[in-house]
Parts: structure tokens; sequence; C-alpha cells
């Protein structure tokens, strides 16, 4: 699998910007990265014009011109996806929720991705005592069931969307850990690395300006999938009780729902929404990392 | 000899992570804000129960033989009392488990035999336009939050056609909540079928996708070819030859599988109020029961690492080239 990805480049320095290039082709190239790239775009176009775009705040309760609570309303031109039971309109709670998801979303795959890709470049660069380490370290990430250790960890902070970020910081960076190390050591015998090594780089000029732009393809592919994982986690937990109470999401709107016997009244324009924006997200991620693994593992296309 | 000393170093692995999972989870039990006996004491205990937990784990003693004491008491199954019960977290943990091990393995089962098949038919009809489509469908499911897929089945055939019940594992009051008998009585099946559904129609993308393309790579293999030259039939090659070799990788997945959704499950089991051990974590830290949430989180937890030694078992014995080369 790595000797398409992994070329001798006569000059490092410009091979991030030249990994960054192919990646950036792929978007426009691949008919699936494409389509998951434009849902992208728009979702952070509404999160950045969510308060031009919503008629309403998404917390304030709302009053009919009688002066009663305008709860549980169904669709209508005013409100058009209608009004929670304290009086909320729904589609402005929509617009809103966009941030928070892509907030956590984005926040937590950079972390995930991040600490993934240091863990695996210093452990298979450096082997030895230094690997055996964070090996074991990630086999305990391993033996954490991740959504329980959110829920336990929310007991003890105070509830906000960072938590996940939190969670998600200390866990997830396992898999992509692992996938990077193991892609660090078929590279680190190739004869530009020896050769830098010879020349007196450095270690950390090793890793970062020779090593690096060869993993970076597969950061970014595990990096897109983690966006997804982040924005589910959150509406999981928000669902569960655990989330922030002062930012409206997507997930705290479904437990919301659920808590207000939406279900059973069959207010589908209350449940649907929500639901069907973290589906529509999560697979715009997946359609990017199915562009990334063409060019990662092209014997798949066949 | 070399697979024994390989399954003797993977078992020595996972007594390594389960003593440091329940280490961290002391640490972060113990380092909680506020009185350090709040983690097994409820202030409302009487004080001759209050005396009797001081005892039974050390609390009035320094950090380190507090450790020692809680290791000692996890070892014989001891995890204190739940503040919100008033009964052993142990006995209440094995009166939900056989629940979630139910639920688990009726949606895994049902989860991986349509992924096996499917998967093997869209590796079959690669070519084809179906699978334009059944692909970004399985993206689809893979996507969709599992407690939302519970709402909205949930909302159809429970609220809407009155098909099955809303929730819990048996009808209140019902005469067939005793006894193992009770998990293959017609009531507990119909509390059964939403959740189960719900976890199958998540979990069911996995094996689909990973036997597409093991039955892909194994198509190309010369074994198959050979097969394919001495004239056996296209069933034939496909079941006996192809898909015997292609399911390795998915059994191994399955092992895992298990392992992931206990811990996973917490999500349905809200929503459907299913008995289940994930069931009680949400309940025990909403009510900072803490002896259960910690007694909950460490079940999930022996269960998932356990799993992982079983998944790599499976992968050592049953694959002749990894227990050779190892």
């Amino acid at each position: 699998m790595p000797e398409q990805t992994v070329r001798i480049r006569p000059s490092r320095r410009q091979a991030f910007l030249r990994s960054l290039r192919e990646l950036g082709h792929v978007l426009i190239s691949d008919r699936y990265a494409f389509t998951g790239a434009l849902v992208y775009v728009a979702f952070i176009v509404v999160a950045a014009l969510a308060g031009v775009l919503a008629p309403y705040e998404p917390t304030e309760i709302l009053f009919t011109p009688d002066g009663m609570l305008a709860g549980d309303l169904p669709p209508s031109a005013d409100h058009p996806l209608g009004t929670t039971s304290l009086g909320r309109d729904i589609y402005s709670q929509l617009l809103y929720g966009t941030r928070s998801a892509l907030l956590v979303g984005l926040v937590a795959a950079f972390f995930v991705v991040a600490i993934g890709t240091l863990v695996g470049l210093v452990a298979g660069y450096m082997g030895g005592i230094v690997d055996t380490i964070l090996m074991r370290i990630t086999d305990i990430a391993f033996g954490i069931p991740f959504l329980p250790f959110v829920i336990v960890l929310s007991a003890f902070l105070e509830p906000s969307i960072w938590n996940v970020v939190l969670a998600m910081s200390l866990i997830l960076w396992r898999d992509t850990g692992r996938v990077i190390r193991s892609q660090v050591l078929t590279v680190k015998h190739r004869s530009f690395i020896e050769a830098a090594r010879v020349s007196g780089s450095s270690t950390a000029r090793i890793l970062f300006v020779h090593i690096a732009p060869n993993v970076l393809p597969i950061s970014l592919l595990y990096g897109s999938i983690a966006v997804g994982w982040a924005i589910l986690t959150e509406a999981s937990i928000s669902f569960l009780g655990f989330g922030a109470t002062d930012q409206i999401s997507w997930g705290y709107m479904l437990q919301d729902a659920y808590l207000s016997q939406a279900l059973s009244r069959g207010a589908w324009h209350w449940f649907v929404p929500p639901g069907l924006a973290i589906v529509v997200i999560v697979v715009a991620g997946f359609f990017i990392s199915r562009g990334y693994e063409d060019i990662l593992f092209p014997k798949l296309k066949d | 000899m070399r697979t024994a000393r390989r399954i003797a170093s993977r078992f020595a692995q996972m007594v390594f992570v389960l003593w440091a999972v329940a280490t961290i989870l002391f640490l972060v039990f113990r380092l909680m804000p506020g009185n350090p006996l709040v983690a097994y004491i409820d202030p409302t205990f009487t004080e001759e129960q209050q005396q009797e937990l001081l005892q039974r784990f050390g609390l009035d003693r320094p950090l380190h033989e507090q450790y020692v004491i809680y290791l000692g008491n996890l070892l014989r199954g001891d995890l204190g009392d739940s503040f919100f019960y008033r009964d052993s977290v142990t006995s209440l943990l094995w009166d939900v488990f056989p629940n979630t091990l139910a639920l688990t393995m009726v949606a895994l089962i049902i989860a991986y035999v349509i992924g096996v098949l499917l998967g093997a038919l869209l590796a079959w009809l690669r070519t084809s336009r179906f699978e334009g489509i059944a692909i970004p469908l399985v993206l689809l499911s893979r996507a969709a939050p599992e407690f939302w897929l519970g709402m909205i089945l949930l909302a159809i055939f429970s609220f809407q056609l009155g098909w099955f019940p809303a929730g819990g594992a048996f009808t209140a009051g019902s005469e067939a909540a005793v006894g193992p008998g009770r998990f293959f009585s017609l009531d507990f099946l119909r509390h059964l079928f939403l959740p189960a559904l719900t976890l199958a129609i998540y979990l069911h993308g996995l094996p689909l996708l990973l036997m597409r393309s093991n039955m892909l790579e194994t198509l190309k293999e010369d074994f198959v070819t050979m097969a394919r030259m001495k004239g056996l039939s296209t069933w034939s090659v496909l079941v006996r030859h192809a898909a015997r070799n292609a399911l390795l990788p998915v059994l191994t997945a399955f092992a895992l599988g298990i392992g992931y959704s206990i811990g996973g499950n917490v999500v349905v089991e809200t929503v459907f109020s299913w008995p289940g051990i994930g069931r009680l974590l949400v309940r025990a830290v909403s009510a900072s029961d803490y002896p259960l949430a910690q007694g909950a989180f460490l079940m999930i937890a022996a269960v998932m690492v356990f799993m992982n030694f079983v998944a790599d078992l499976l992968y050592n014995v049953l694959d002749p080239r990894v227990s050779q080369d190892a």
C-alpha cells in the first residue's frame, strides 16, 4: 500500500505543500469528495450567518399576539418548523445548532489527529523503549470504552461542549497513532531519511520535515472521519443530558423533543430535522475520506 | 510453541490494560473536587453505615493504602454499595447484565448475517449500477445517530402503528419476568425488537464493507482462479472457496463488536428505557451515584478488553499465515 504514497522527493521543504496540493486536487476531481466538500462549505456558511438567517434567538421564549405561550405550534410561515413545548423557534435552533456541531467536530478532529500523528511519528521513528511505552499507552487507550468514559467524565466537569473535545483528545488518537506508527516504520529506513541523518539533521527536523509529509495524507483521512465522530458523540452526550445547557446543539434539540413527548404526539417537524442535519454532515465527512482513500489505496478502485 | 507464547503474552497484555484502566478510574474518582469520601459515602447514610464503609474501603487511610484495598476489593468483586438503590453494586450489575448481553448479541447476529450476505453479493455484482446506490446507503446507516434512528422507529412502530411497546424489557407486572425462561417469552421478544433493530441497522455496515472488500481481494487470488479453472460451479467457487477465506476478518470484527457494542449501547438503552448496564451507568452519573457509576464503567471496560483479547486470539489461531509468521 505505501508504494504509491511514499515517493522520494527532491525538496523536502516543498513536500508539505505538494502533499496539501494533492489533497486539494482530490477534493475537486473525486465526485464523492467534491460533494462532501460542498456540503461542508454550505454548513460553514450557515454557521457563520446563523445570526442573520435565523428569524428568532434560539433560546427566546415566544408568545402569541394575545399573550399566550407560543408552545408546540405546528409549522407555519412564521415558524417553518414550528415551536418547541417551551415556545422556542425550532428552525432558528436548527440553524444555530450548526455552530456547536462544526466547532466541536473540527476542534476535536484537529486534536485527535495532531496527538495521534505525534505519537505515531515519535513511536515509529524513535523505536526502543520510547516506542514500547507509547504503544502500551495506546493499548490502555484501546481498553477504555469511549462513550461511557465521556459520561463518567461529565459527572465531574461542568457541562460544556468542550468535555467531548477533551474526552476525544484523551482517547480517540489511538487509531491514528497506530496507523501512523506503522506507516513511519515503512518510511524510516528509506535512503533520503538515512541521508538526512548522516548529514546531521536533528531528530525533530527529520521527523517533521522529512517524515511527516509522507504520513500527512493518512492523518487527514483519519481527520475527516474524526469530524463526524465528534459530531455524533456530542449529539449522544447532549441527548443523554450531559451536554452544554447554554448553547443550542442538535443533540440538545433531540433530547428536548424526546423528553417533551414529541414522539408520541407525532411532532415529526421537531425531531426529524436535527437528526437529518447530523446525517448529512457526517456523510459529507465519509465522502471526503472516500476520496482520500482512493489516492491512498489505489488498488481499491478497480 | 510460538502460538502458545503469543497467547500468553497477549493474556499478560490484557491483564496489564485491565489494571491500568482500574487505576485510572481510581484516580479519576479520588481527584474529584470536594471530600474524597463522597466517592463511597453518601451523606444520608446512617452513622453506622458510614463507619462500616470507611472500614471496608479504608477511606481513613492514606491514598496508597486505599489503592491497595481498592484493588483487593476489585479482585473479590466488591464494588461498594449504590447510594441510590442501597444495594451492592455487584449484584445490581449482574441483575441487568443479561439484558444488555441479550440485546447486544441479538443485534450483532442479525447485523452480521445480513451484512455478510449483502457484502458478498455486492462483491459479486461489483460492476453493476446496484453498487452506486448500495454503498451510499450503507454510509448513511453509519452516519445516523443511533438514538435518533431509535426515536424514528419508536415514533413509527410504537406510537403511530402501536405494533411494539415503547420501552422497557417486560410489561410491568407480567408473570414472565422471572427465571431464565423470561428471555424466550413473547413479551420479552416484543420489547427487544425495536432496540435490536436500531442497533442492527447501525452495526450491519461494518461487516458488509469488510466482507465486500475481502471478497474482492480473495476473488483475485490464485486459488480462486484455480478453482474456476477446475470447472467448479460459480456457487461453489463463491461459497466454498472465496467466502470462507473472506470471513476470517469478519469473525474478528464480530468479537470486537461485542466489546464495543456493550459500551456503545448506552444511548439505545436510554431511548428504549432498556434495563441494561448502559442505562444504569447514565442513571448513576445523573444521580451522582459514584460507586455504581464506577462499577458499571469497570464492567463495560472489562468486557471490552476481554473481547479485544478474544478477537486477537481468533485472528492468530484461525489465520495460518499469521500464526506461522508470528
